[in-house]
């Protein structure tokens, strides 16, 4: 409606910018109906959970999935090397995974996100005090630093938490700082500060809902890195111990028998795969959706 | 009898859209002979962008369709002709000047990089005389120091400069028509009306024919021989530029000239137009303007006013102007 | 400094000097001497209930001056004085009167409000921030202003991506009148809107004038829109006031030949009556580097040789001041 010189004469007026194929307003029923079923198995594993996963069997073990000739219904995806259930343990170990991922990137959020707003809010000095030490974080790799913490202090769920927590902030600091730094360029927030608001006003009321979105869509696509971390870790044998089942230590328990009892490995990397391509698709949706420019249409 | 070099013929445009579709340039028709300067005036979505983009068919692919009339230039219909035969058209024949002289420049190429292209391209130049051929064009728009300038990138000149590069771009074959859209509206009040004495230099020299779009009435009437006034997609009026400003025939035209303040008109009020510009997908039937219009009567709500000669040269869209 | 040609009654708003020099930064850890000259011992007055115009083209301090004034800047030098008041040296509670007393519209009607408030929390803001008022009260407070501008009542339920350009800038007007302001600062609140909204705003902003008896500080590069809503017109250029006096004479008839050329760009009212014309050359010189003795000498088509060496003094000259050599 109004003039708008910015952009040249070849950007359609705004009304008319949507495209017409009415992408991203399709919800994606099949990451989210993906993610549901996996907190569901996660929250209900107790119930629907085909045994005990702590179980051994040295009878049972190697037990291939049902569909193959010699699987059986008691162990719907087989057994593993001590006998005890694949189902089972994909389930619990999906608590594991999914926990550690909305702790971590809970905790490192918030942390980041308010440094990356006082950063940015403040410019100047404290700004640049608050990059240096977000960029040396960056450049830590997660995984040196949780072996660390695995050989000094063991292994341990709240260790792996941490270690994730503790380098992940670093990227959502930068990038709220950048959206805050976008944003203070706004004459809304210079007529928030001629009303006589201070910087918490500023902050809270005008800042951080403006920066939601992004942080969302972040948070969202960081999940699944979360989880593939954990399970990296795990793996490695630095992440959670056993016999607590981890999708990560799973697959290593299974590193030797790859070729005859496939499916010790490939099932929880199945898992992992799913989740995570669950989470980043439902994320790259988000941002398509959450885009201020095509929201408005 | 000054030759006419563009003779645009009932052009429609539209636009498809989530809600339907916009008739963003509905039955327009021009013409501009060689050395005459034709202004389109109008606000936000009364088409005048798209009617420039329409004649070089550069509307924006899949969501815009130019569906109907013709665009001659020197008697042939551009309608017609083929993608390549249009590429060979673009810039040797007709050149564009756009607003935004930021992002007319790629930002990461040299001005002489950027201006040799089509100096190159239509000359067939290469090595130093393609250099020598750039400084000139350079000279010609009157930036000082053309050769230094050559090396320079676009973020180191001045809004200004910029927009004298992308004017001697446009003029670098010489073209036979000029269509600048809003040049001016981002340069500096001092710079505009240096650069609008530039362009009629330019124009005077390679006997062009020009096209200039801006919602500034004051630019008009500084630079402009005739005038068309759009609204909804329409011409509502055209004719002499010191005609529309002295007698407008139209009450839309009428109803901007009031609108403005003008210097020395010492008023207490601005009249204002009531409402709000047109929604192009939802054009009511009849004149675009008669939601808005202090004078209409029954018949412009029902039926579109066709184009009725007022007088000589200048014409106008409304039932109250003449046909019975 | 005494507004030339008015009574001598206490101005509004007083400003003296003023000056604003930002430092450049050159390289990563290096701050340069090299000073970028925003704006340099500017002095104007505004009356209680009248409009000064501000007028220049880009680097001539206009914008920084109003920042200066709205305290979203500390100047380097000079005195603000509000209501007979040093602004820079009043205490807490005088700073806040300040705040409540000064407002500002701006250009962006996309950028000026918040997209995630509600209008009514919007124009409420300022209300919230500075006074007791309960939540009905406040409520009543905000349709009072959103009628004053002409909007319904239901709109404070509204997002702001819901209105047009120049529905959101009536939305901006009713939040700067939102603590009844002594002195609004318009810095180009039409240049963003279409042509026929325009006088729509316009006109509003003048019957507001009117009715609430509010100073408006004027900043536009339209100069009949400034020379129809000014009372006086002070013209800028790199940081210095060139020229200031009563609108009407400034705009018909302006002596500094930088005014005149601006004002050679505006529409007069008839075509076709003579106008003096000055083109001028050349481009704007940087602020970092402004031309010695007068400022605007490298493209004056008058320069004398002096204008090159000695810096004019705003002098008296036909009812406004004037700073140039040729009076």
């Amino acid at each position: 409606m109004a003039a708008e010189p910015a952009g040249g004469t070849l950007a359609l007026p705004e009304a008319v910018a949507a495209p017409v194929r009415g992408r991203g307003r399709h919800v994606p029923w099949i990451p989210i109906g993906l993610i549901a079923l996996f907190v569901a198995a996660a929250a209900l594993a107790p119930l629907v959970s085909p045994g005990d996963p702590y179980a051994q069997s040295l009878r049972n073990r190697f037990t291939p999935p049902v569909w193959d000739e010699r699987g059986t219904w008691a162990h719907p995806l087989g057994t593993d090397r001590l006998g005890r259930d694949m189902l089972a343990r994909i389930l619990y170990g999906a608590r594991v995974s999914l926990a550690v991922g909305a702790l971590a990137v809970l905790l490192a959020s918030s942390v980041g996100a308010a440094v990356g707003l006082v950063a940015g809010y403040y410019g100047g000095r404290v700004d640049a005090a608050l990059m240096r030490i977000t960029d040396a974080t960056l450049s830590f790799p997660v995984i040196l630093l949780a072996l660390i913490l695995a050989v000094t202090v063991g292994p341990s769920f709240l260790n792996v938490v941490i270690a994730i927590s503790v380098i992940l902030w670093a990227r959502y600091a930068r990038v709220i700082r950048g959206e805050v730094l976008t944003l203070m360029q706004l004459d809304f927030i210079a007529q928030a500060r001629i009303a006589g608001a201070g910087a918490w006003r500023i902050i809270t009321r005008h800042l951080v809902p403006n920066t939601l979105n992004t942080l969302v869509v972040l948070i969202t696509l960081q999940v699944g890195y979360v989880i593939i971390v954990e399970a990296a870790l795990s793996f490695l044998g630095a992440g959670i111990p056993p016999p607590t089942p981890a999708w990560g230590s799973m697959i290593a328990e299974g590193r030797d028998f790859v070729t005859s009892a496939w499916w010790v490995s490939f099932l929880p990397g199945l898992a992992i795969m799913l989740v995570v391509l669950a989470f980043n698709l439902l994320g790259d949706w988000l941002r398509d959706t959450l885009d201020p420019k095509l929201r408005q249409l | 009898m000054v030759p006419t070099v563009v003779a645009v013929k009932d052009l429609q445009t539209h636009i498809v859209t989530r809600w339907g579709t916009l008739k963003a340039v509905d039955g327009v028709s021009f013409t501009v002979a060689e050395g005459e300067t034709l202004g389109i005036v109008g606000e936000s979505g009364s088409g005048k962008s798209m009617t420039c983009l329409s004649i070089v068919r550069l509307v924006p692919r899949g969501a815009a369709r130019i569906v109907g009339g013709q665009i001659l230039l020197d008697g042939e219909n551009l309608l017609t002709k083929s993608e390549d035969a249009m590429q060979q058209i673009r810039g040797r024949k007709v050149g564009m000047i756009l607003q935004d002289p930021m992002s007319s420049l790629n930002p990461v190429f040299s001005v002489g990089m950027q201006v040799r292209e089509p100096v190159g391209m239509y000359h067939g130049l290469r090595g130093r005389a393609l250099t020598e051929r750039a400084t000139e064009l350079l000279a010609s728009v009157r930036i000082p120091s053309p050769g230094a300038r050559l090396r320079a990138f676009p973020h180191q000149l001045s809004g200004g400069m910029r927009q004298r590069v992308v004017g001697a771009m446009a003029i670098a074959a010489p073209p036979r028509l000029l269509i600048a859209d809003e040049p001016t509206t981002s340069l500096d009040l001092t710079i505009q009306m240096q650069y609008l004495g530039l362009l009629k230099e330019l124009q005077e020299r390679h006997r062009l024919a020009m096209i200039f779009v801006t919602h500034d009435l004051g630019i008009v009437a500084r630079i402009c021989d005739r005038v068309a006034v759009m609204y909804g997609g329409r011409i509502v009026e055209i004719g002499p530029v010191r005609r529309i400003f002295k007698s407008p025939a139209h009450p839309y035209t009428r109803a901007l000239l009031d609108a403005i303040p003008r210097l020395g008109a010492r008023r207490d009020r601005l009249t204002t137009i009531e409402g709000q510009p047109p929604d192009l997908v939802a054009l009511p039937p009849g004149c675009a303007f008669a939601p808005r219009c202090p004078h209409a009567i029954e018949r412009c709500r029902r039926e579109s006013p066709p184009e009725t000669v007022v007088a000589p040269e200048h014409a106008t869209r409304c039932w109250l102007n003449g046909p019975a | 400094m005494a507004p030339p040609e008015t009574e001598r009654v206490t101005p509004l708003l007083e400003v003296e000097s003023l000056t604003k020099h930002f430092p450049v930064r050159r390289g990563l850890f290096g701050w340069s001497p090299q000073l970028v000259r925003a704006v340099d011992a500017v002095s104007f007055t505004v009356e209680a209930g009248g409009t000064l115009g501000l007028v220049g083209e880009s680097g001539c301090g206009k914008t920084t001056t109003s920042r200066l004034i709205l305290g979203l800047e500390r100047p380097t030098a000079g005195t603000i004085r509000f209501e007979g008041r040093d602004v820079l040296a009043l205490d807490r509670e005088g700073v806040r009167h300040y705040r409540r007393s000064v407002q500002a519209v701006f250009q962006d009607p996309y950028a000026s409000l918040d997209p995630r408030m509600r209008v009514g929390a919007v124009v409420a803001e300022p209300v919230v921030i500075n006074t007791n008022l309960d939540a009905a009260a406040r409520r009543r407070r905000v349709a009072e202003l959103l009628d004053l501008v002409g909007l319904p009542e239901r709109s404070a339920s509204l997002y702001p991506h819901e209105f047009s350009g120049g529905q959101r800038q009536r939305i901006a007007i009713a939040r700067a009148l939102a603590l009844s302001p002594r002195l609004v600062v318009l810095d180009e609140p039409v240049s963003a809107l279409d042509v026929s909204i325009r006088a729509q705003i316009l006109n509003l902003l003048r019957d507001l004038q009117k009715r609430l008896g509010m100073s408006y500080l004027f900043i536009a590069h339209d100069l009949a829109a400034v020379a129809h809503m000014s009372r006086s017109i002070a013209v800028m250029y790199l940081g210095q006031i060139v020229e200031w006096g009563d609108a009407d004479a400034v705009a018909l008839e302006p002596r500094h030949p930088y005014t005149k050329a601006l004002f050679t760009a505006a529409l007069p009212a008839d075509v076709d009556a003579p106008r003096e014309e000055v083109v001028l050359i050349g481009e704007v010189p940087s602020p970092l580097a402004p031309p010695s003795g007068c400022r605007f000498h490298t493209r004056c088509p008058f320069v004398m040789p002096h204008c090159a060496t000695q810096e004019p003094a705003l002098r008296s000259e036909s009812g406004r001041l004037v700073a140039c050599h040729l009076y």
